[in-house]
């Protein structure tokens, strides 16, 4: 119980801070809508080749934008020096750990909703039959990003070059992730059955599970330096 | 001073590469006693202090806490510390109120509204608890960090340049606060550049230089002129 009260303040912290400065969303949908823009104009109205592109697209803004916010989640702690004031702070720092990561995830998926809305409106997509099979796959995809990019981004948090070594870092493990969203997504928008993806959502899920074990088993070193 | 001591440092060195910043540093704080720890710039005060609140671990040596060895068992260690550091450890966007609600939860509290208005109270902040830090002066920052430390009830005060950014009114009363801490029996551990702020508290002054201690006496044995002398004279700096 107090695990969880621990892990729920630091969402609550840090999605108060967010909601009142707003640096990080303002900054990822003026991205998300430039993205969009770029998109549009570079595949025109050919409505076979956006239908071909689409699921990599989404992706790609998918995770552009989760590079630019994931990266921020620990900049915040450097003021003040309240980094060390979570290291001090009694107790298991997994609870932490978990805390950002339920924030990331929140953040990210209003971002996402965001984005796919435009996508649908821009682009002319019907994505209202395929939205709980999308649901599903944008779910399991974000929270495999998230574990790993809160993760890295604790690592980085220090370092001077930190811009340049996150996305080095978190691109390379994140494959499998993107591999298996991407042809989930493909399928979900195509109206297939999730069923004939089954393998890849199974990889998801495994890479979710394995991705939030190691940041869980892991964050305590990493916080300490 | 017959209790046992609840800080005790023995034979601590800390180097940084080639740089030895500690070497060989021993002493005792009791609980319910003050020691004020001065030193010029680069003495290895603010170092010790690290040490001593886990942040940092020793290149030999030990450093202990009721007991509890700060390199190898620092989570028995911060359940019992307190540390007001350069950093105030307050989010700037988050109200005063919800910055001792937060750092409460977090360190395992439960404590609600009513404690935590006290906590402000205690620290002359209440009337404005639901400001943001942004809006707060150094030494409003200064208080609210002593806030969130107290509320957590440590046996330790871990203080490094406590005074500093408070105007006189404010040196008074965290004079004061520290004074009621150690009557409860707290031990206090406050490094301080300037050897002239906060002494009244201490009941013994220990003197950095060279990553040594040049001298540990009891406050009252030396009246301020011989302690200013020997300052100047192990720092090589005026006090």
């Amino acid at each position: 119980m107090k695990f969880a009260r621990r892990a729920f303040i630091v969402v609550w912290k840090d999605l108060l801070i967010e909601g009142r400065s707003k640096e990080t969303l303002n900054a990822l949908f003026f991205f998300s809508l430039l993205l969009i823009f770029l998109f549009q104009f570079a595949l025109g109205p050919d409505h076979e080749r956006l239908a071909a592109a689409l699921p990599g697209l989404l992706w790609l803004g998918f995770i552009l934008s989760a590079l630019l916010g994931l990266g921020r989640t620990f900049v915040l702690e450097r003021d003040n020096d309240c980094w060390d004031g979570l290291r001090l702070a009694p107790g298991d720092k997994s609870a932490i750990y978990l805390g950002k990561l339920a924030g990331n995830l929140l953040l990210m998926l209003v971002v996402e909703i965001t984005l796919l809305g435009l996508f649908a409106t821009l682009f002319n997509v019907d994505v209202g039959r395929a939205l709980p099979a999308l649901a599903l796959v944008i779910g399991l995809g974000t929270i495999g990003l998230a574990a790993v990019g809160t993760l890295f981004a604790a690592m980085t948090a220090h370092l001077r070059a930190r811009e340049l070594l996150f996305p080095v870092l978190l691109l390379p493990i994140q494959v499998p992730v993107l591999l298996a969203t991407v042809k989930a997504t493909e399928a979900a928008l195509l109206g297939e059955p999730l069923g004939s993806v089954a393998h890849w959502l199974k990889l998801l899920a495994a890479a979710d599970v394995i991705y939030v074990a190691i940041g869980v088993l892991t964050f305590d070193f990493i916080l300490e330096g | 001073m017959t209790a046992d001591p609840i800080v005790r440092v023995t034979g601590l060195r800390k180097s940084f590469g080639a740089t030895l910043v500690l070497d060989g540093i021993s002493f005792d704080v009791r609980a319910g006693e003050a020691v004020a720890l001065l030193g010029a710039n680069g003495a290895g005060k603010t170092t010790l202090l690290k040490i001593l609140s886990t942040l940092w671990r020793p290149t030999r040596g030990m450093a202990t806490v009721a007991g509890f060895d700060c390199a190898r068992e620092p989570e028995r260690v911060r359940e019992r510390i307190g540390l007001v550091a350069h950093g105030s450890l307050v989010y700037d966007d988050l109200t005063a109120l919800e910055n001792l609600r937060f750092w409460s939860v977090l360190g395992g509290g439960r404590a609600g509204d009513g404690a935590l208005r006290e906590a402000l109270a205690a620290v002359e902040l209440e009337p404005y608890a639901g400001d943001r830090v942004r809006s707060f002066s150094a030494g409003m920052k200064q208080r609210l960090s002593l806030a969130r430390v107290l509320l957590a009830h440590p046996e330790v005060l871990l203080l490094d340049e406590p005074m500093a950014g408070l105007d006189q009114r404010g040196r008074k009363w965290l004079e004061e606060h520290l004074q009621a801490f150690k009557a409860g029996g707290g031990a206090i551990l406050m490094v301080t550049h300037s050897f002239g702020q906060g002494l009244s508290v201490a009941d013994r002054v220990v003197i950095l230089a060279g990553g040594r201690i040049a001298l540990d006496a009891p406050r009252a044995s030396l009246p301020p002129d011989e302690l200013a002398r020997l300052y100047a004279l192990h720092t090589e700096e005026a006090p």
